[in-house]
């Protein structure tokens, strides 16, 4: 109750109560306290000595790291295309697997929200708990290493992904539209196509592109774990301490990534 | 021919939306159907097609009983009744063209639609229904490219292209500017004239209701306080549907004869000043 009577008698409003002052005064100190206390656990185990020495060791391998082996450019293309193919086909699969659960997902197109819905949630859930690189080390185990352990390890940690964008914009959509189309007496699947379809196009095509931009960067990292792209170059490259091939490495990420985001970015300009 | 027969409908919250509203409508003439906000009148209008589905009494379309359908007859029932929304309702992504041709969805296949292969007779009967509202040019332009006006013509369109034997209108007018809302009006009662149609027309507009339609129904808390022609519509028939208010400025020009003998002074503003 922040407005009071003055001995005056005239109204005097503050922000706080003076009670709510010292609650709020009382909170930053807890949280201040907090910090500290945490600060404390998490130094504990700190061997100060390597701390110390970390600009030294990061200077050497800098140092190792330059310049660049060029050469090794002739080893890598090969690799990049697999990396490339690894996150186009990866998203494909993903996307034909994710449009049916979001639609699934969505409650205003679920066929039941007591029963498909929670499933369909669950699969999202699940697929996005498991980061890529989980998912690859899962693959390369059950399928072997290569290319298509890494596609599918992709196209997994997509769905939930895509999915999940894409059902929340399906129940965004303006209902007196879908009200229109019913109106004339369309079937459902007329109602999907006719209703429901346009209005979330460009939400799919932003979402599928983004998508494809983040898988190009994890495909780059999941040779790590053996599927295949230009992570088993980086592993095998750190593995014998060839400091100027993981720079060669890493600079042809960076100019993939930065490829495929200036693609996406054309792309969805001249989709929506 | 249409014939609304102690039509009931009370919503899960408790709401009774109609306590057995009845009335009928001829083929040809136009019911204004007016009354306060929350008065029914949306769920009125949406009972008749069953976009909300009535919990009793009867709708009669043509000696078809529109409430006693299964789904299948329902969808059949459907394509018989146009409808024109507030907010027209156009599905803003596609074409004019497609727009038009949506209403022809209940007597085409999926694969057609799909495919977007009219019958030549359906794309035939689209370009003179937009030539008709005036969008002949416009056919190849996205809905949301167009102006409020002409949007409500691509929706009038679209109904028309169903070959109804009702039309049901909700609001109209509610989105656009006094001229254009008269145009859309005259364009509608035209033509419900035009094919001989029966029309129910929610608005909230009254003195604009009253210029052009036949006869008004009067709707309050759900059920029918007044059905007559507009001519009866006196501050005591407003007070009853509305409740109490000084009606007076209401009928300022009501009853001089529409844009027939325009009056210079009213017409250039700087008449008076010479």
């Amino acid at each position: 109750m922040p407005i009071t009577k003055s001995e005056n008698g005239a109204a005097v409003w503050t922000h706080r109560t003076p009670k709510a002052r010292i609650v709020m005064w009382v909170g930053w100190l807890l949280l201040v306290a907090l910090f500290i206390f945490c600060w404390q656990v998490m130094t504990e185990g700190t061997i100060w000595f390597f701390v110390y020495d970390a600009p030294r060791q990061a200077a050497d391998i800098g140092s190792r790291m330059f310049p660049p082996k060029w050469s090794y450019m002739d080893e890598l293309w090969w690799p990049l295309w697999d990396t490339i193919n690894i996150a186009t086909l990866g998203t494909l699969l993903a996307v034909i697997m994710a449009v049916p659960v979001a639609f699934l997902a969505a409650r205003n197109t679920t066929p039941s929200t007591k029963f498909v819905r929670p499933v369909a949630l669950f699969i999202i859930v699940a697929s996005r708990s498991i980061n890529a690189l989980i998912w690859g080390l899962l693959l390369v185990a059950i399928i072997g290493p290569g290319v298509f352990a890494g596609i599918i390890a992709i196209a997994l940690r997509s769905i939930g992904f895509i999915a999940k964008l894409l059902y929340e914009a399906i129940e965004e959509i303006d209902e007196t539209q879908i009200e229109a189309i019913n109106a004339t007496g369309a079937s459902a699947m007329q109602r999907l196509d006719y209703g429901i379809t346009p209005q979330i196009t460009p939400a799919f095509a932003g979402i599928t592109l983004f998508r494809w931009d983040i898988n190009i960067r994890e495909s780059t990292v999941l040779g790590l774990v053996g599927a295949g792209g230009l992570g088993l170059k980086l592993q095998a490259s750190i593995n014998v301490l060839a400091w100027g091939q993981v720079t060669t490495i890493f600079i042809v990420i960076l100019a993939t990534v930065l490829v495929s985001e200036w693609v996406s970015a054309k792309v969805r300009h001249s989709l929506i | 021919m249409l014939r609304v027969d102690n039509l009931r409908k009370r919503y899960r919250t408790g709401d009774e939306a109609l306590k057995g509203v009845s009335f009928s409508v001829p083929d040809g003439e136009v019911v204004g159907l007016i009354g306060p906000s929350g008065a029914g009148k949306s769920t009125l209008i949406r009972c008749i097609n069953r976009l909300v589905e009535p919990n009793d009494g009867d709708v009669f379309l043509n000696e078809l009983n529109v409430t006693k359908l299964g789904r299948g007859d329902l969808k059949r029932a459907r394509r018989r009744i146009g409808m024109i929304f507030q907010e027209y309702a156009l599905v803003e992504r596609l074409s004019v063209m497609e727009n038009v041709l949506s209403g022809r969805l209940g007597y085409v296949s999926f694969w057609q639609s799909f495919t977007r292969r009219f019958p030549q007779s359906d794309v035939d009967k689209a370009f003179s229904l937009l030539e008709r509202v005036g969008l002949t040019d416009h056919a190849d332009k996205r809905a949301d490219a167009l102006s409020g006006g002409q949007r409500q013509r691509v929706g009038i369109a679209r109904a028309l292209e169903q070959d109804p034997e009702l039309l049901l209108i909700d609001e109209p007018t509610a989105s656009l500017d006094p001229k254009t809302s008269r145009q859309i009006m005259r364009l509608i009662t035209e033509i419900c004239r035009e094919r001989n149609l029966p029309a129910i027309i929610n608005i909230h507009d009254v003195p604009l209701a009253q210029a052009f339609v036949d006869r008004i129904v009067g709707l309050q808390e759900g059920e029918v306080v007044f059905d007559g022609p507009p001519s009866d519509l006196t501050e005591d028939v407003l007070t009853r549907i509305y409740g109490e208010e000084d009606w007076t400025t209401m009928h300022g020009d009501q009853d001089e004869p529409e844009d027939t003998h325009p009056h210079p002074a009213r017409n250039d503003p700087t008449a008076e000043l010479v």
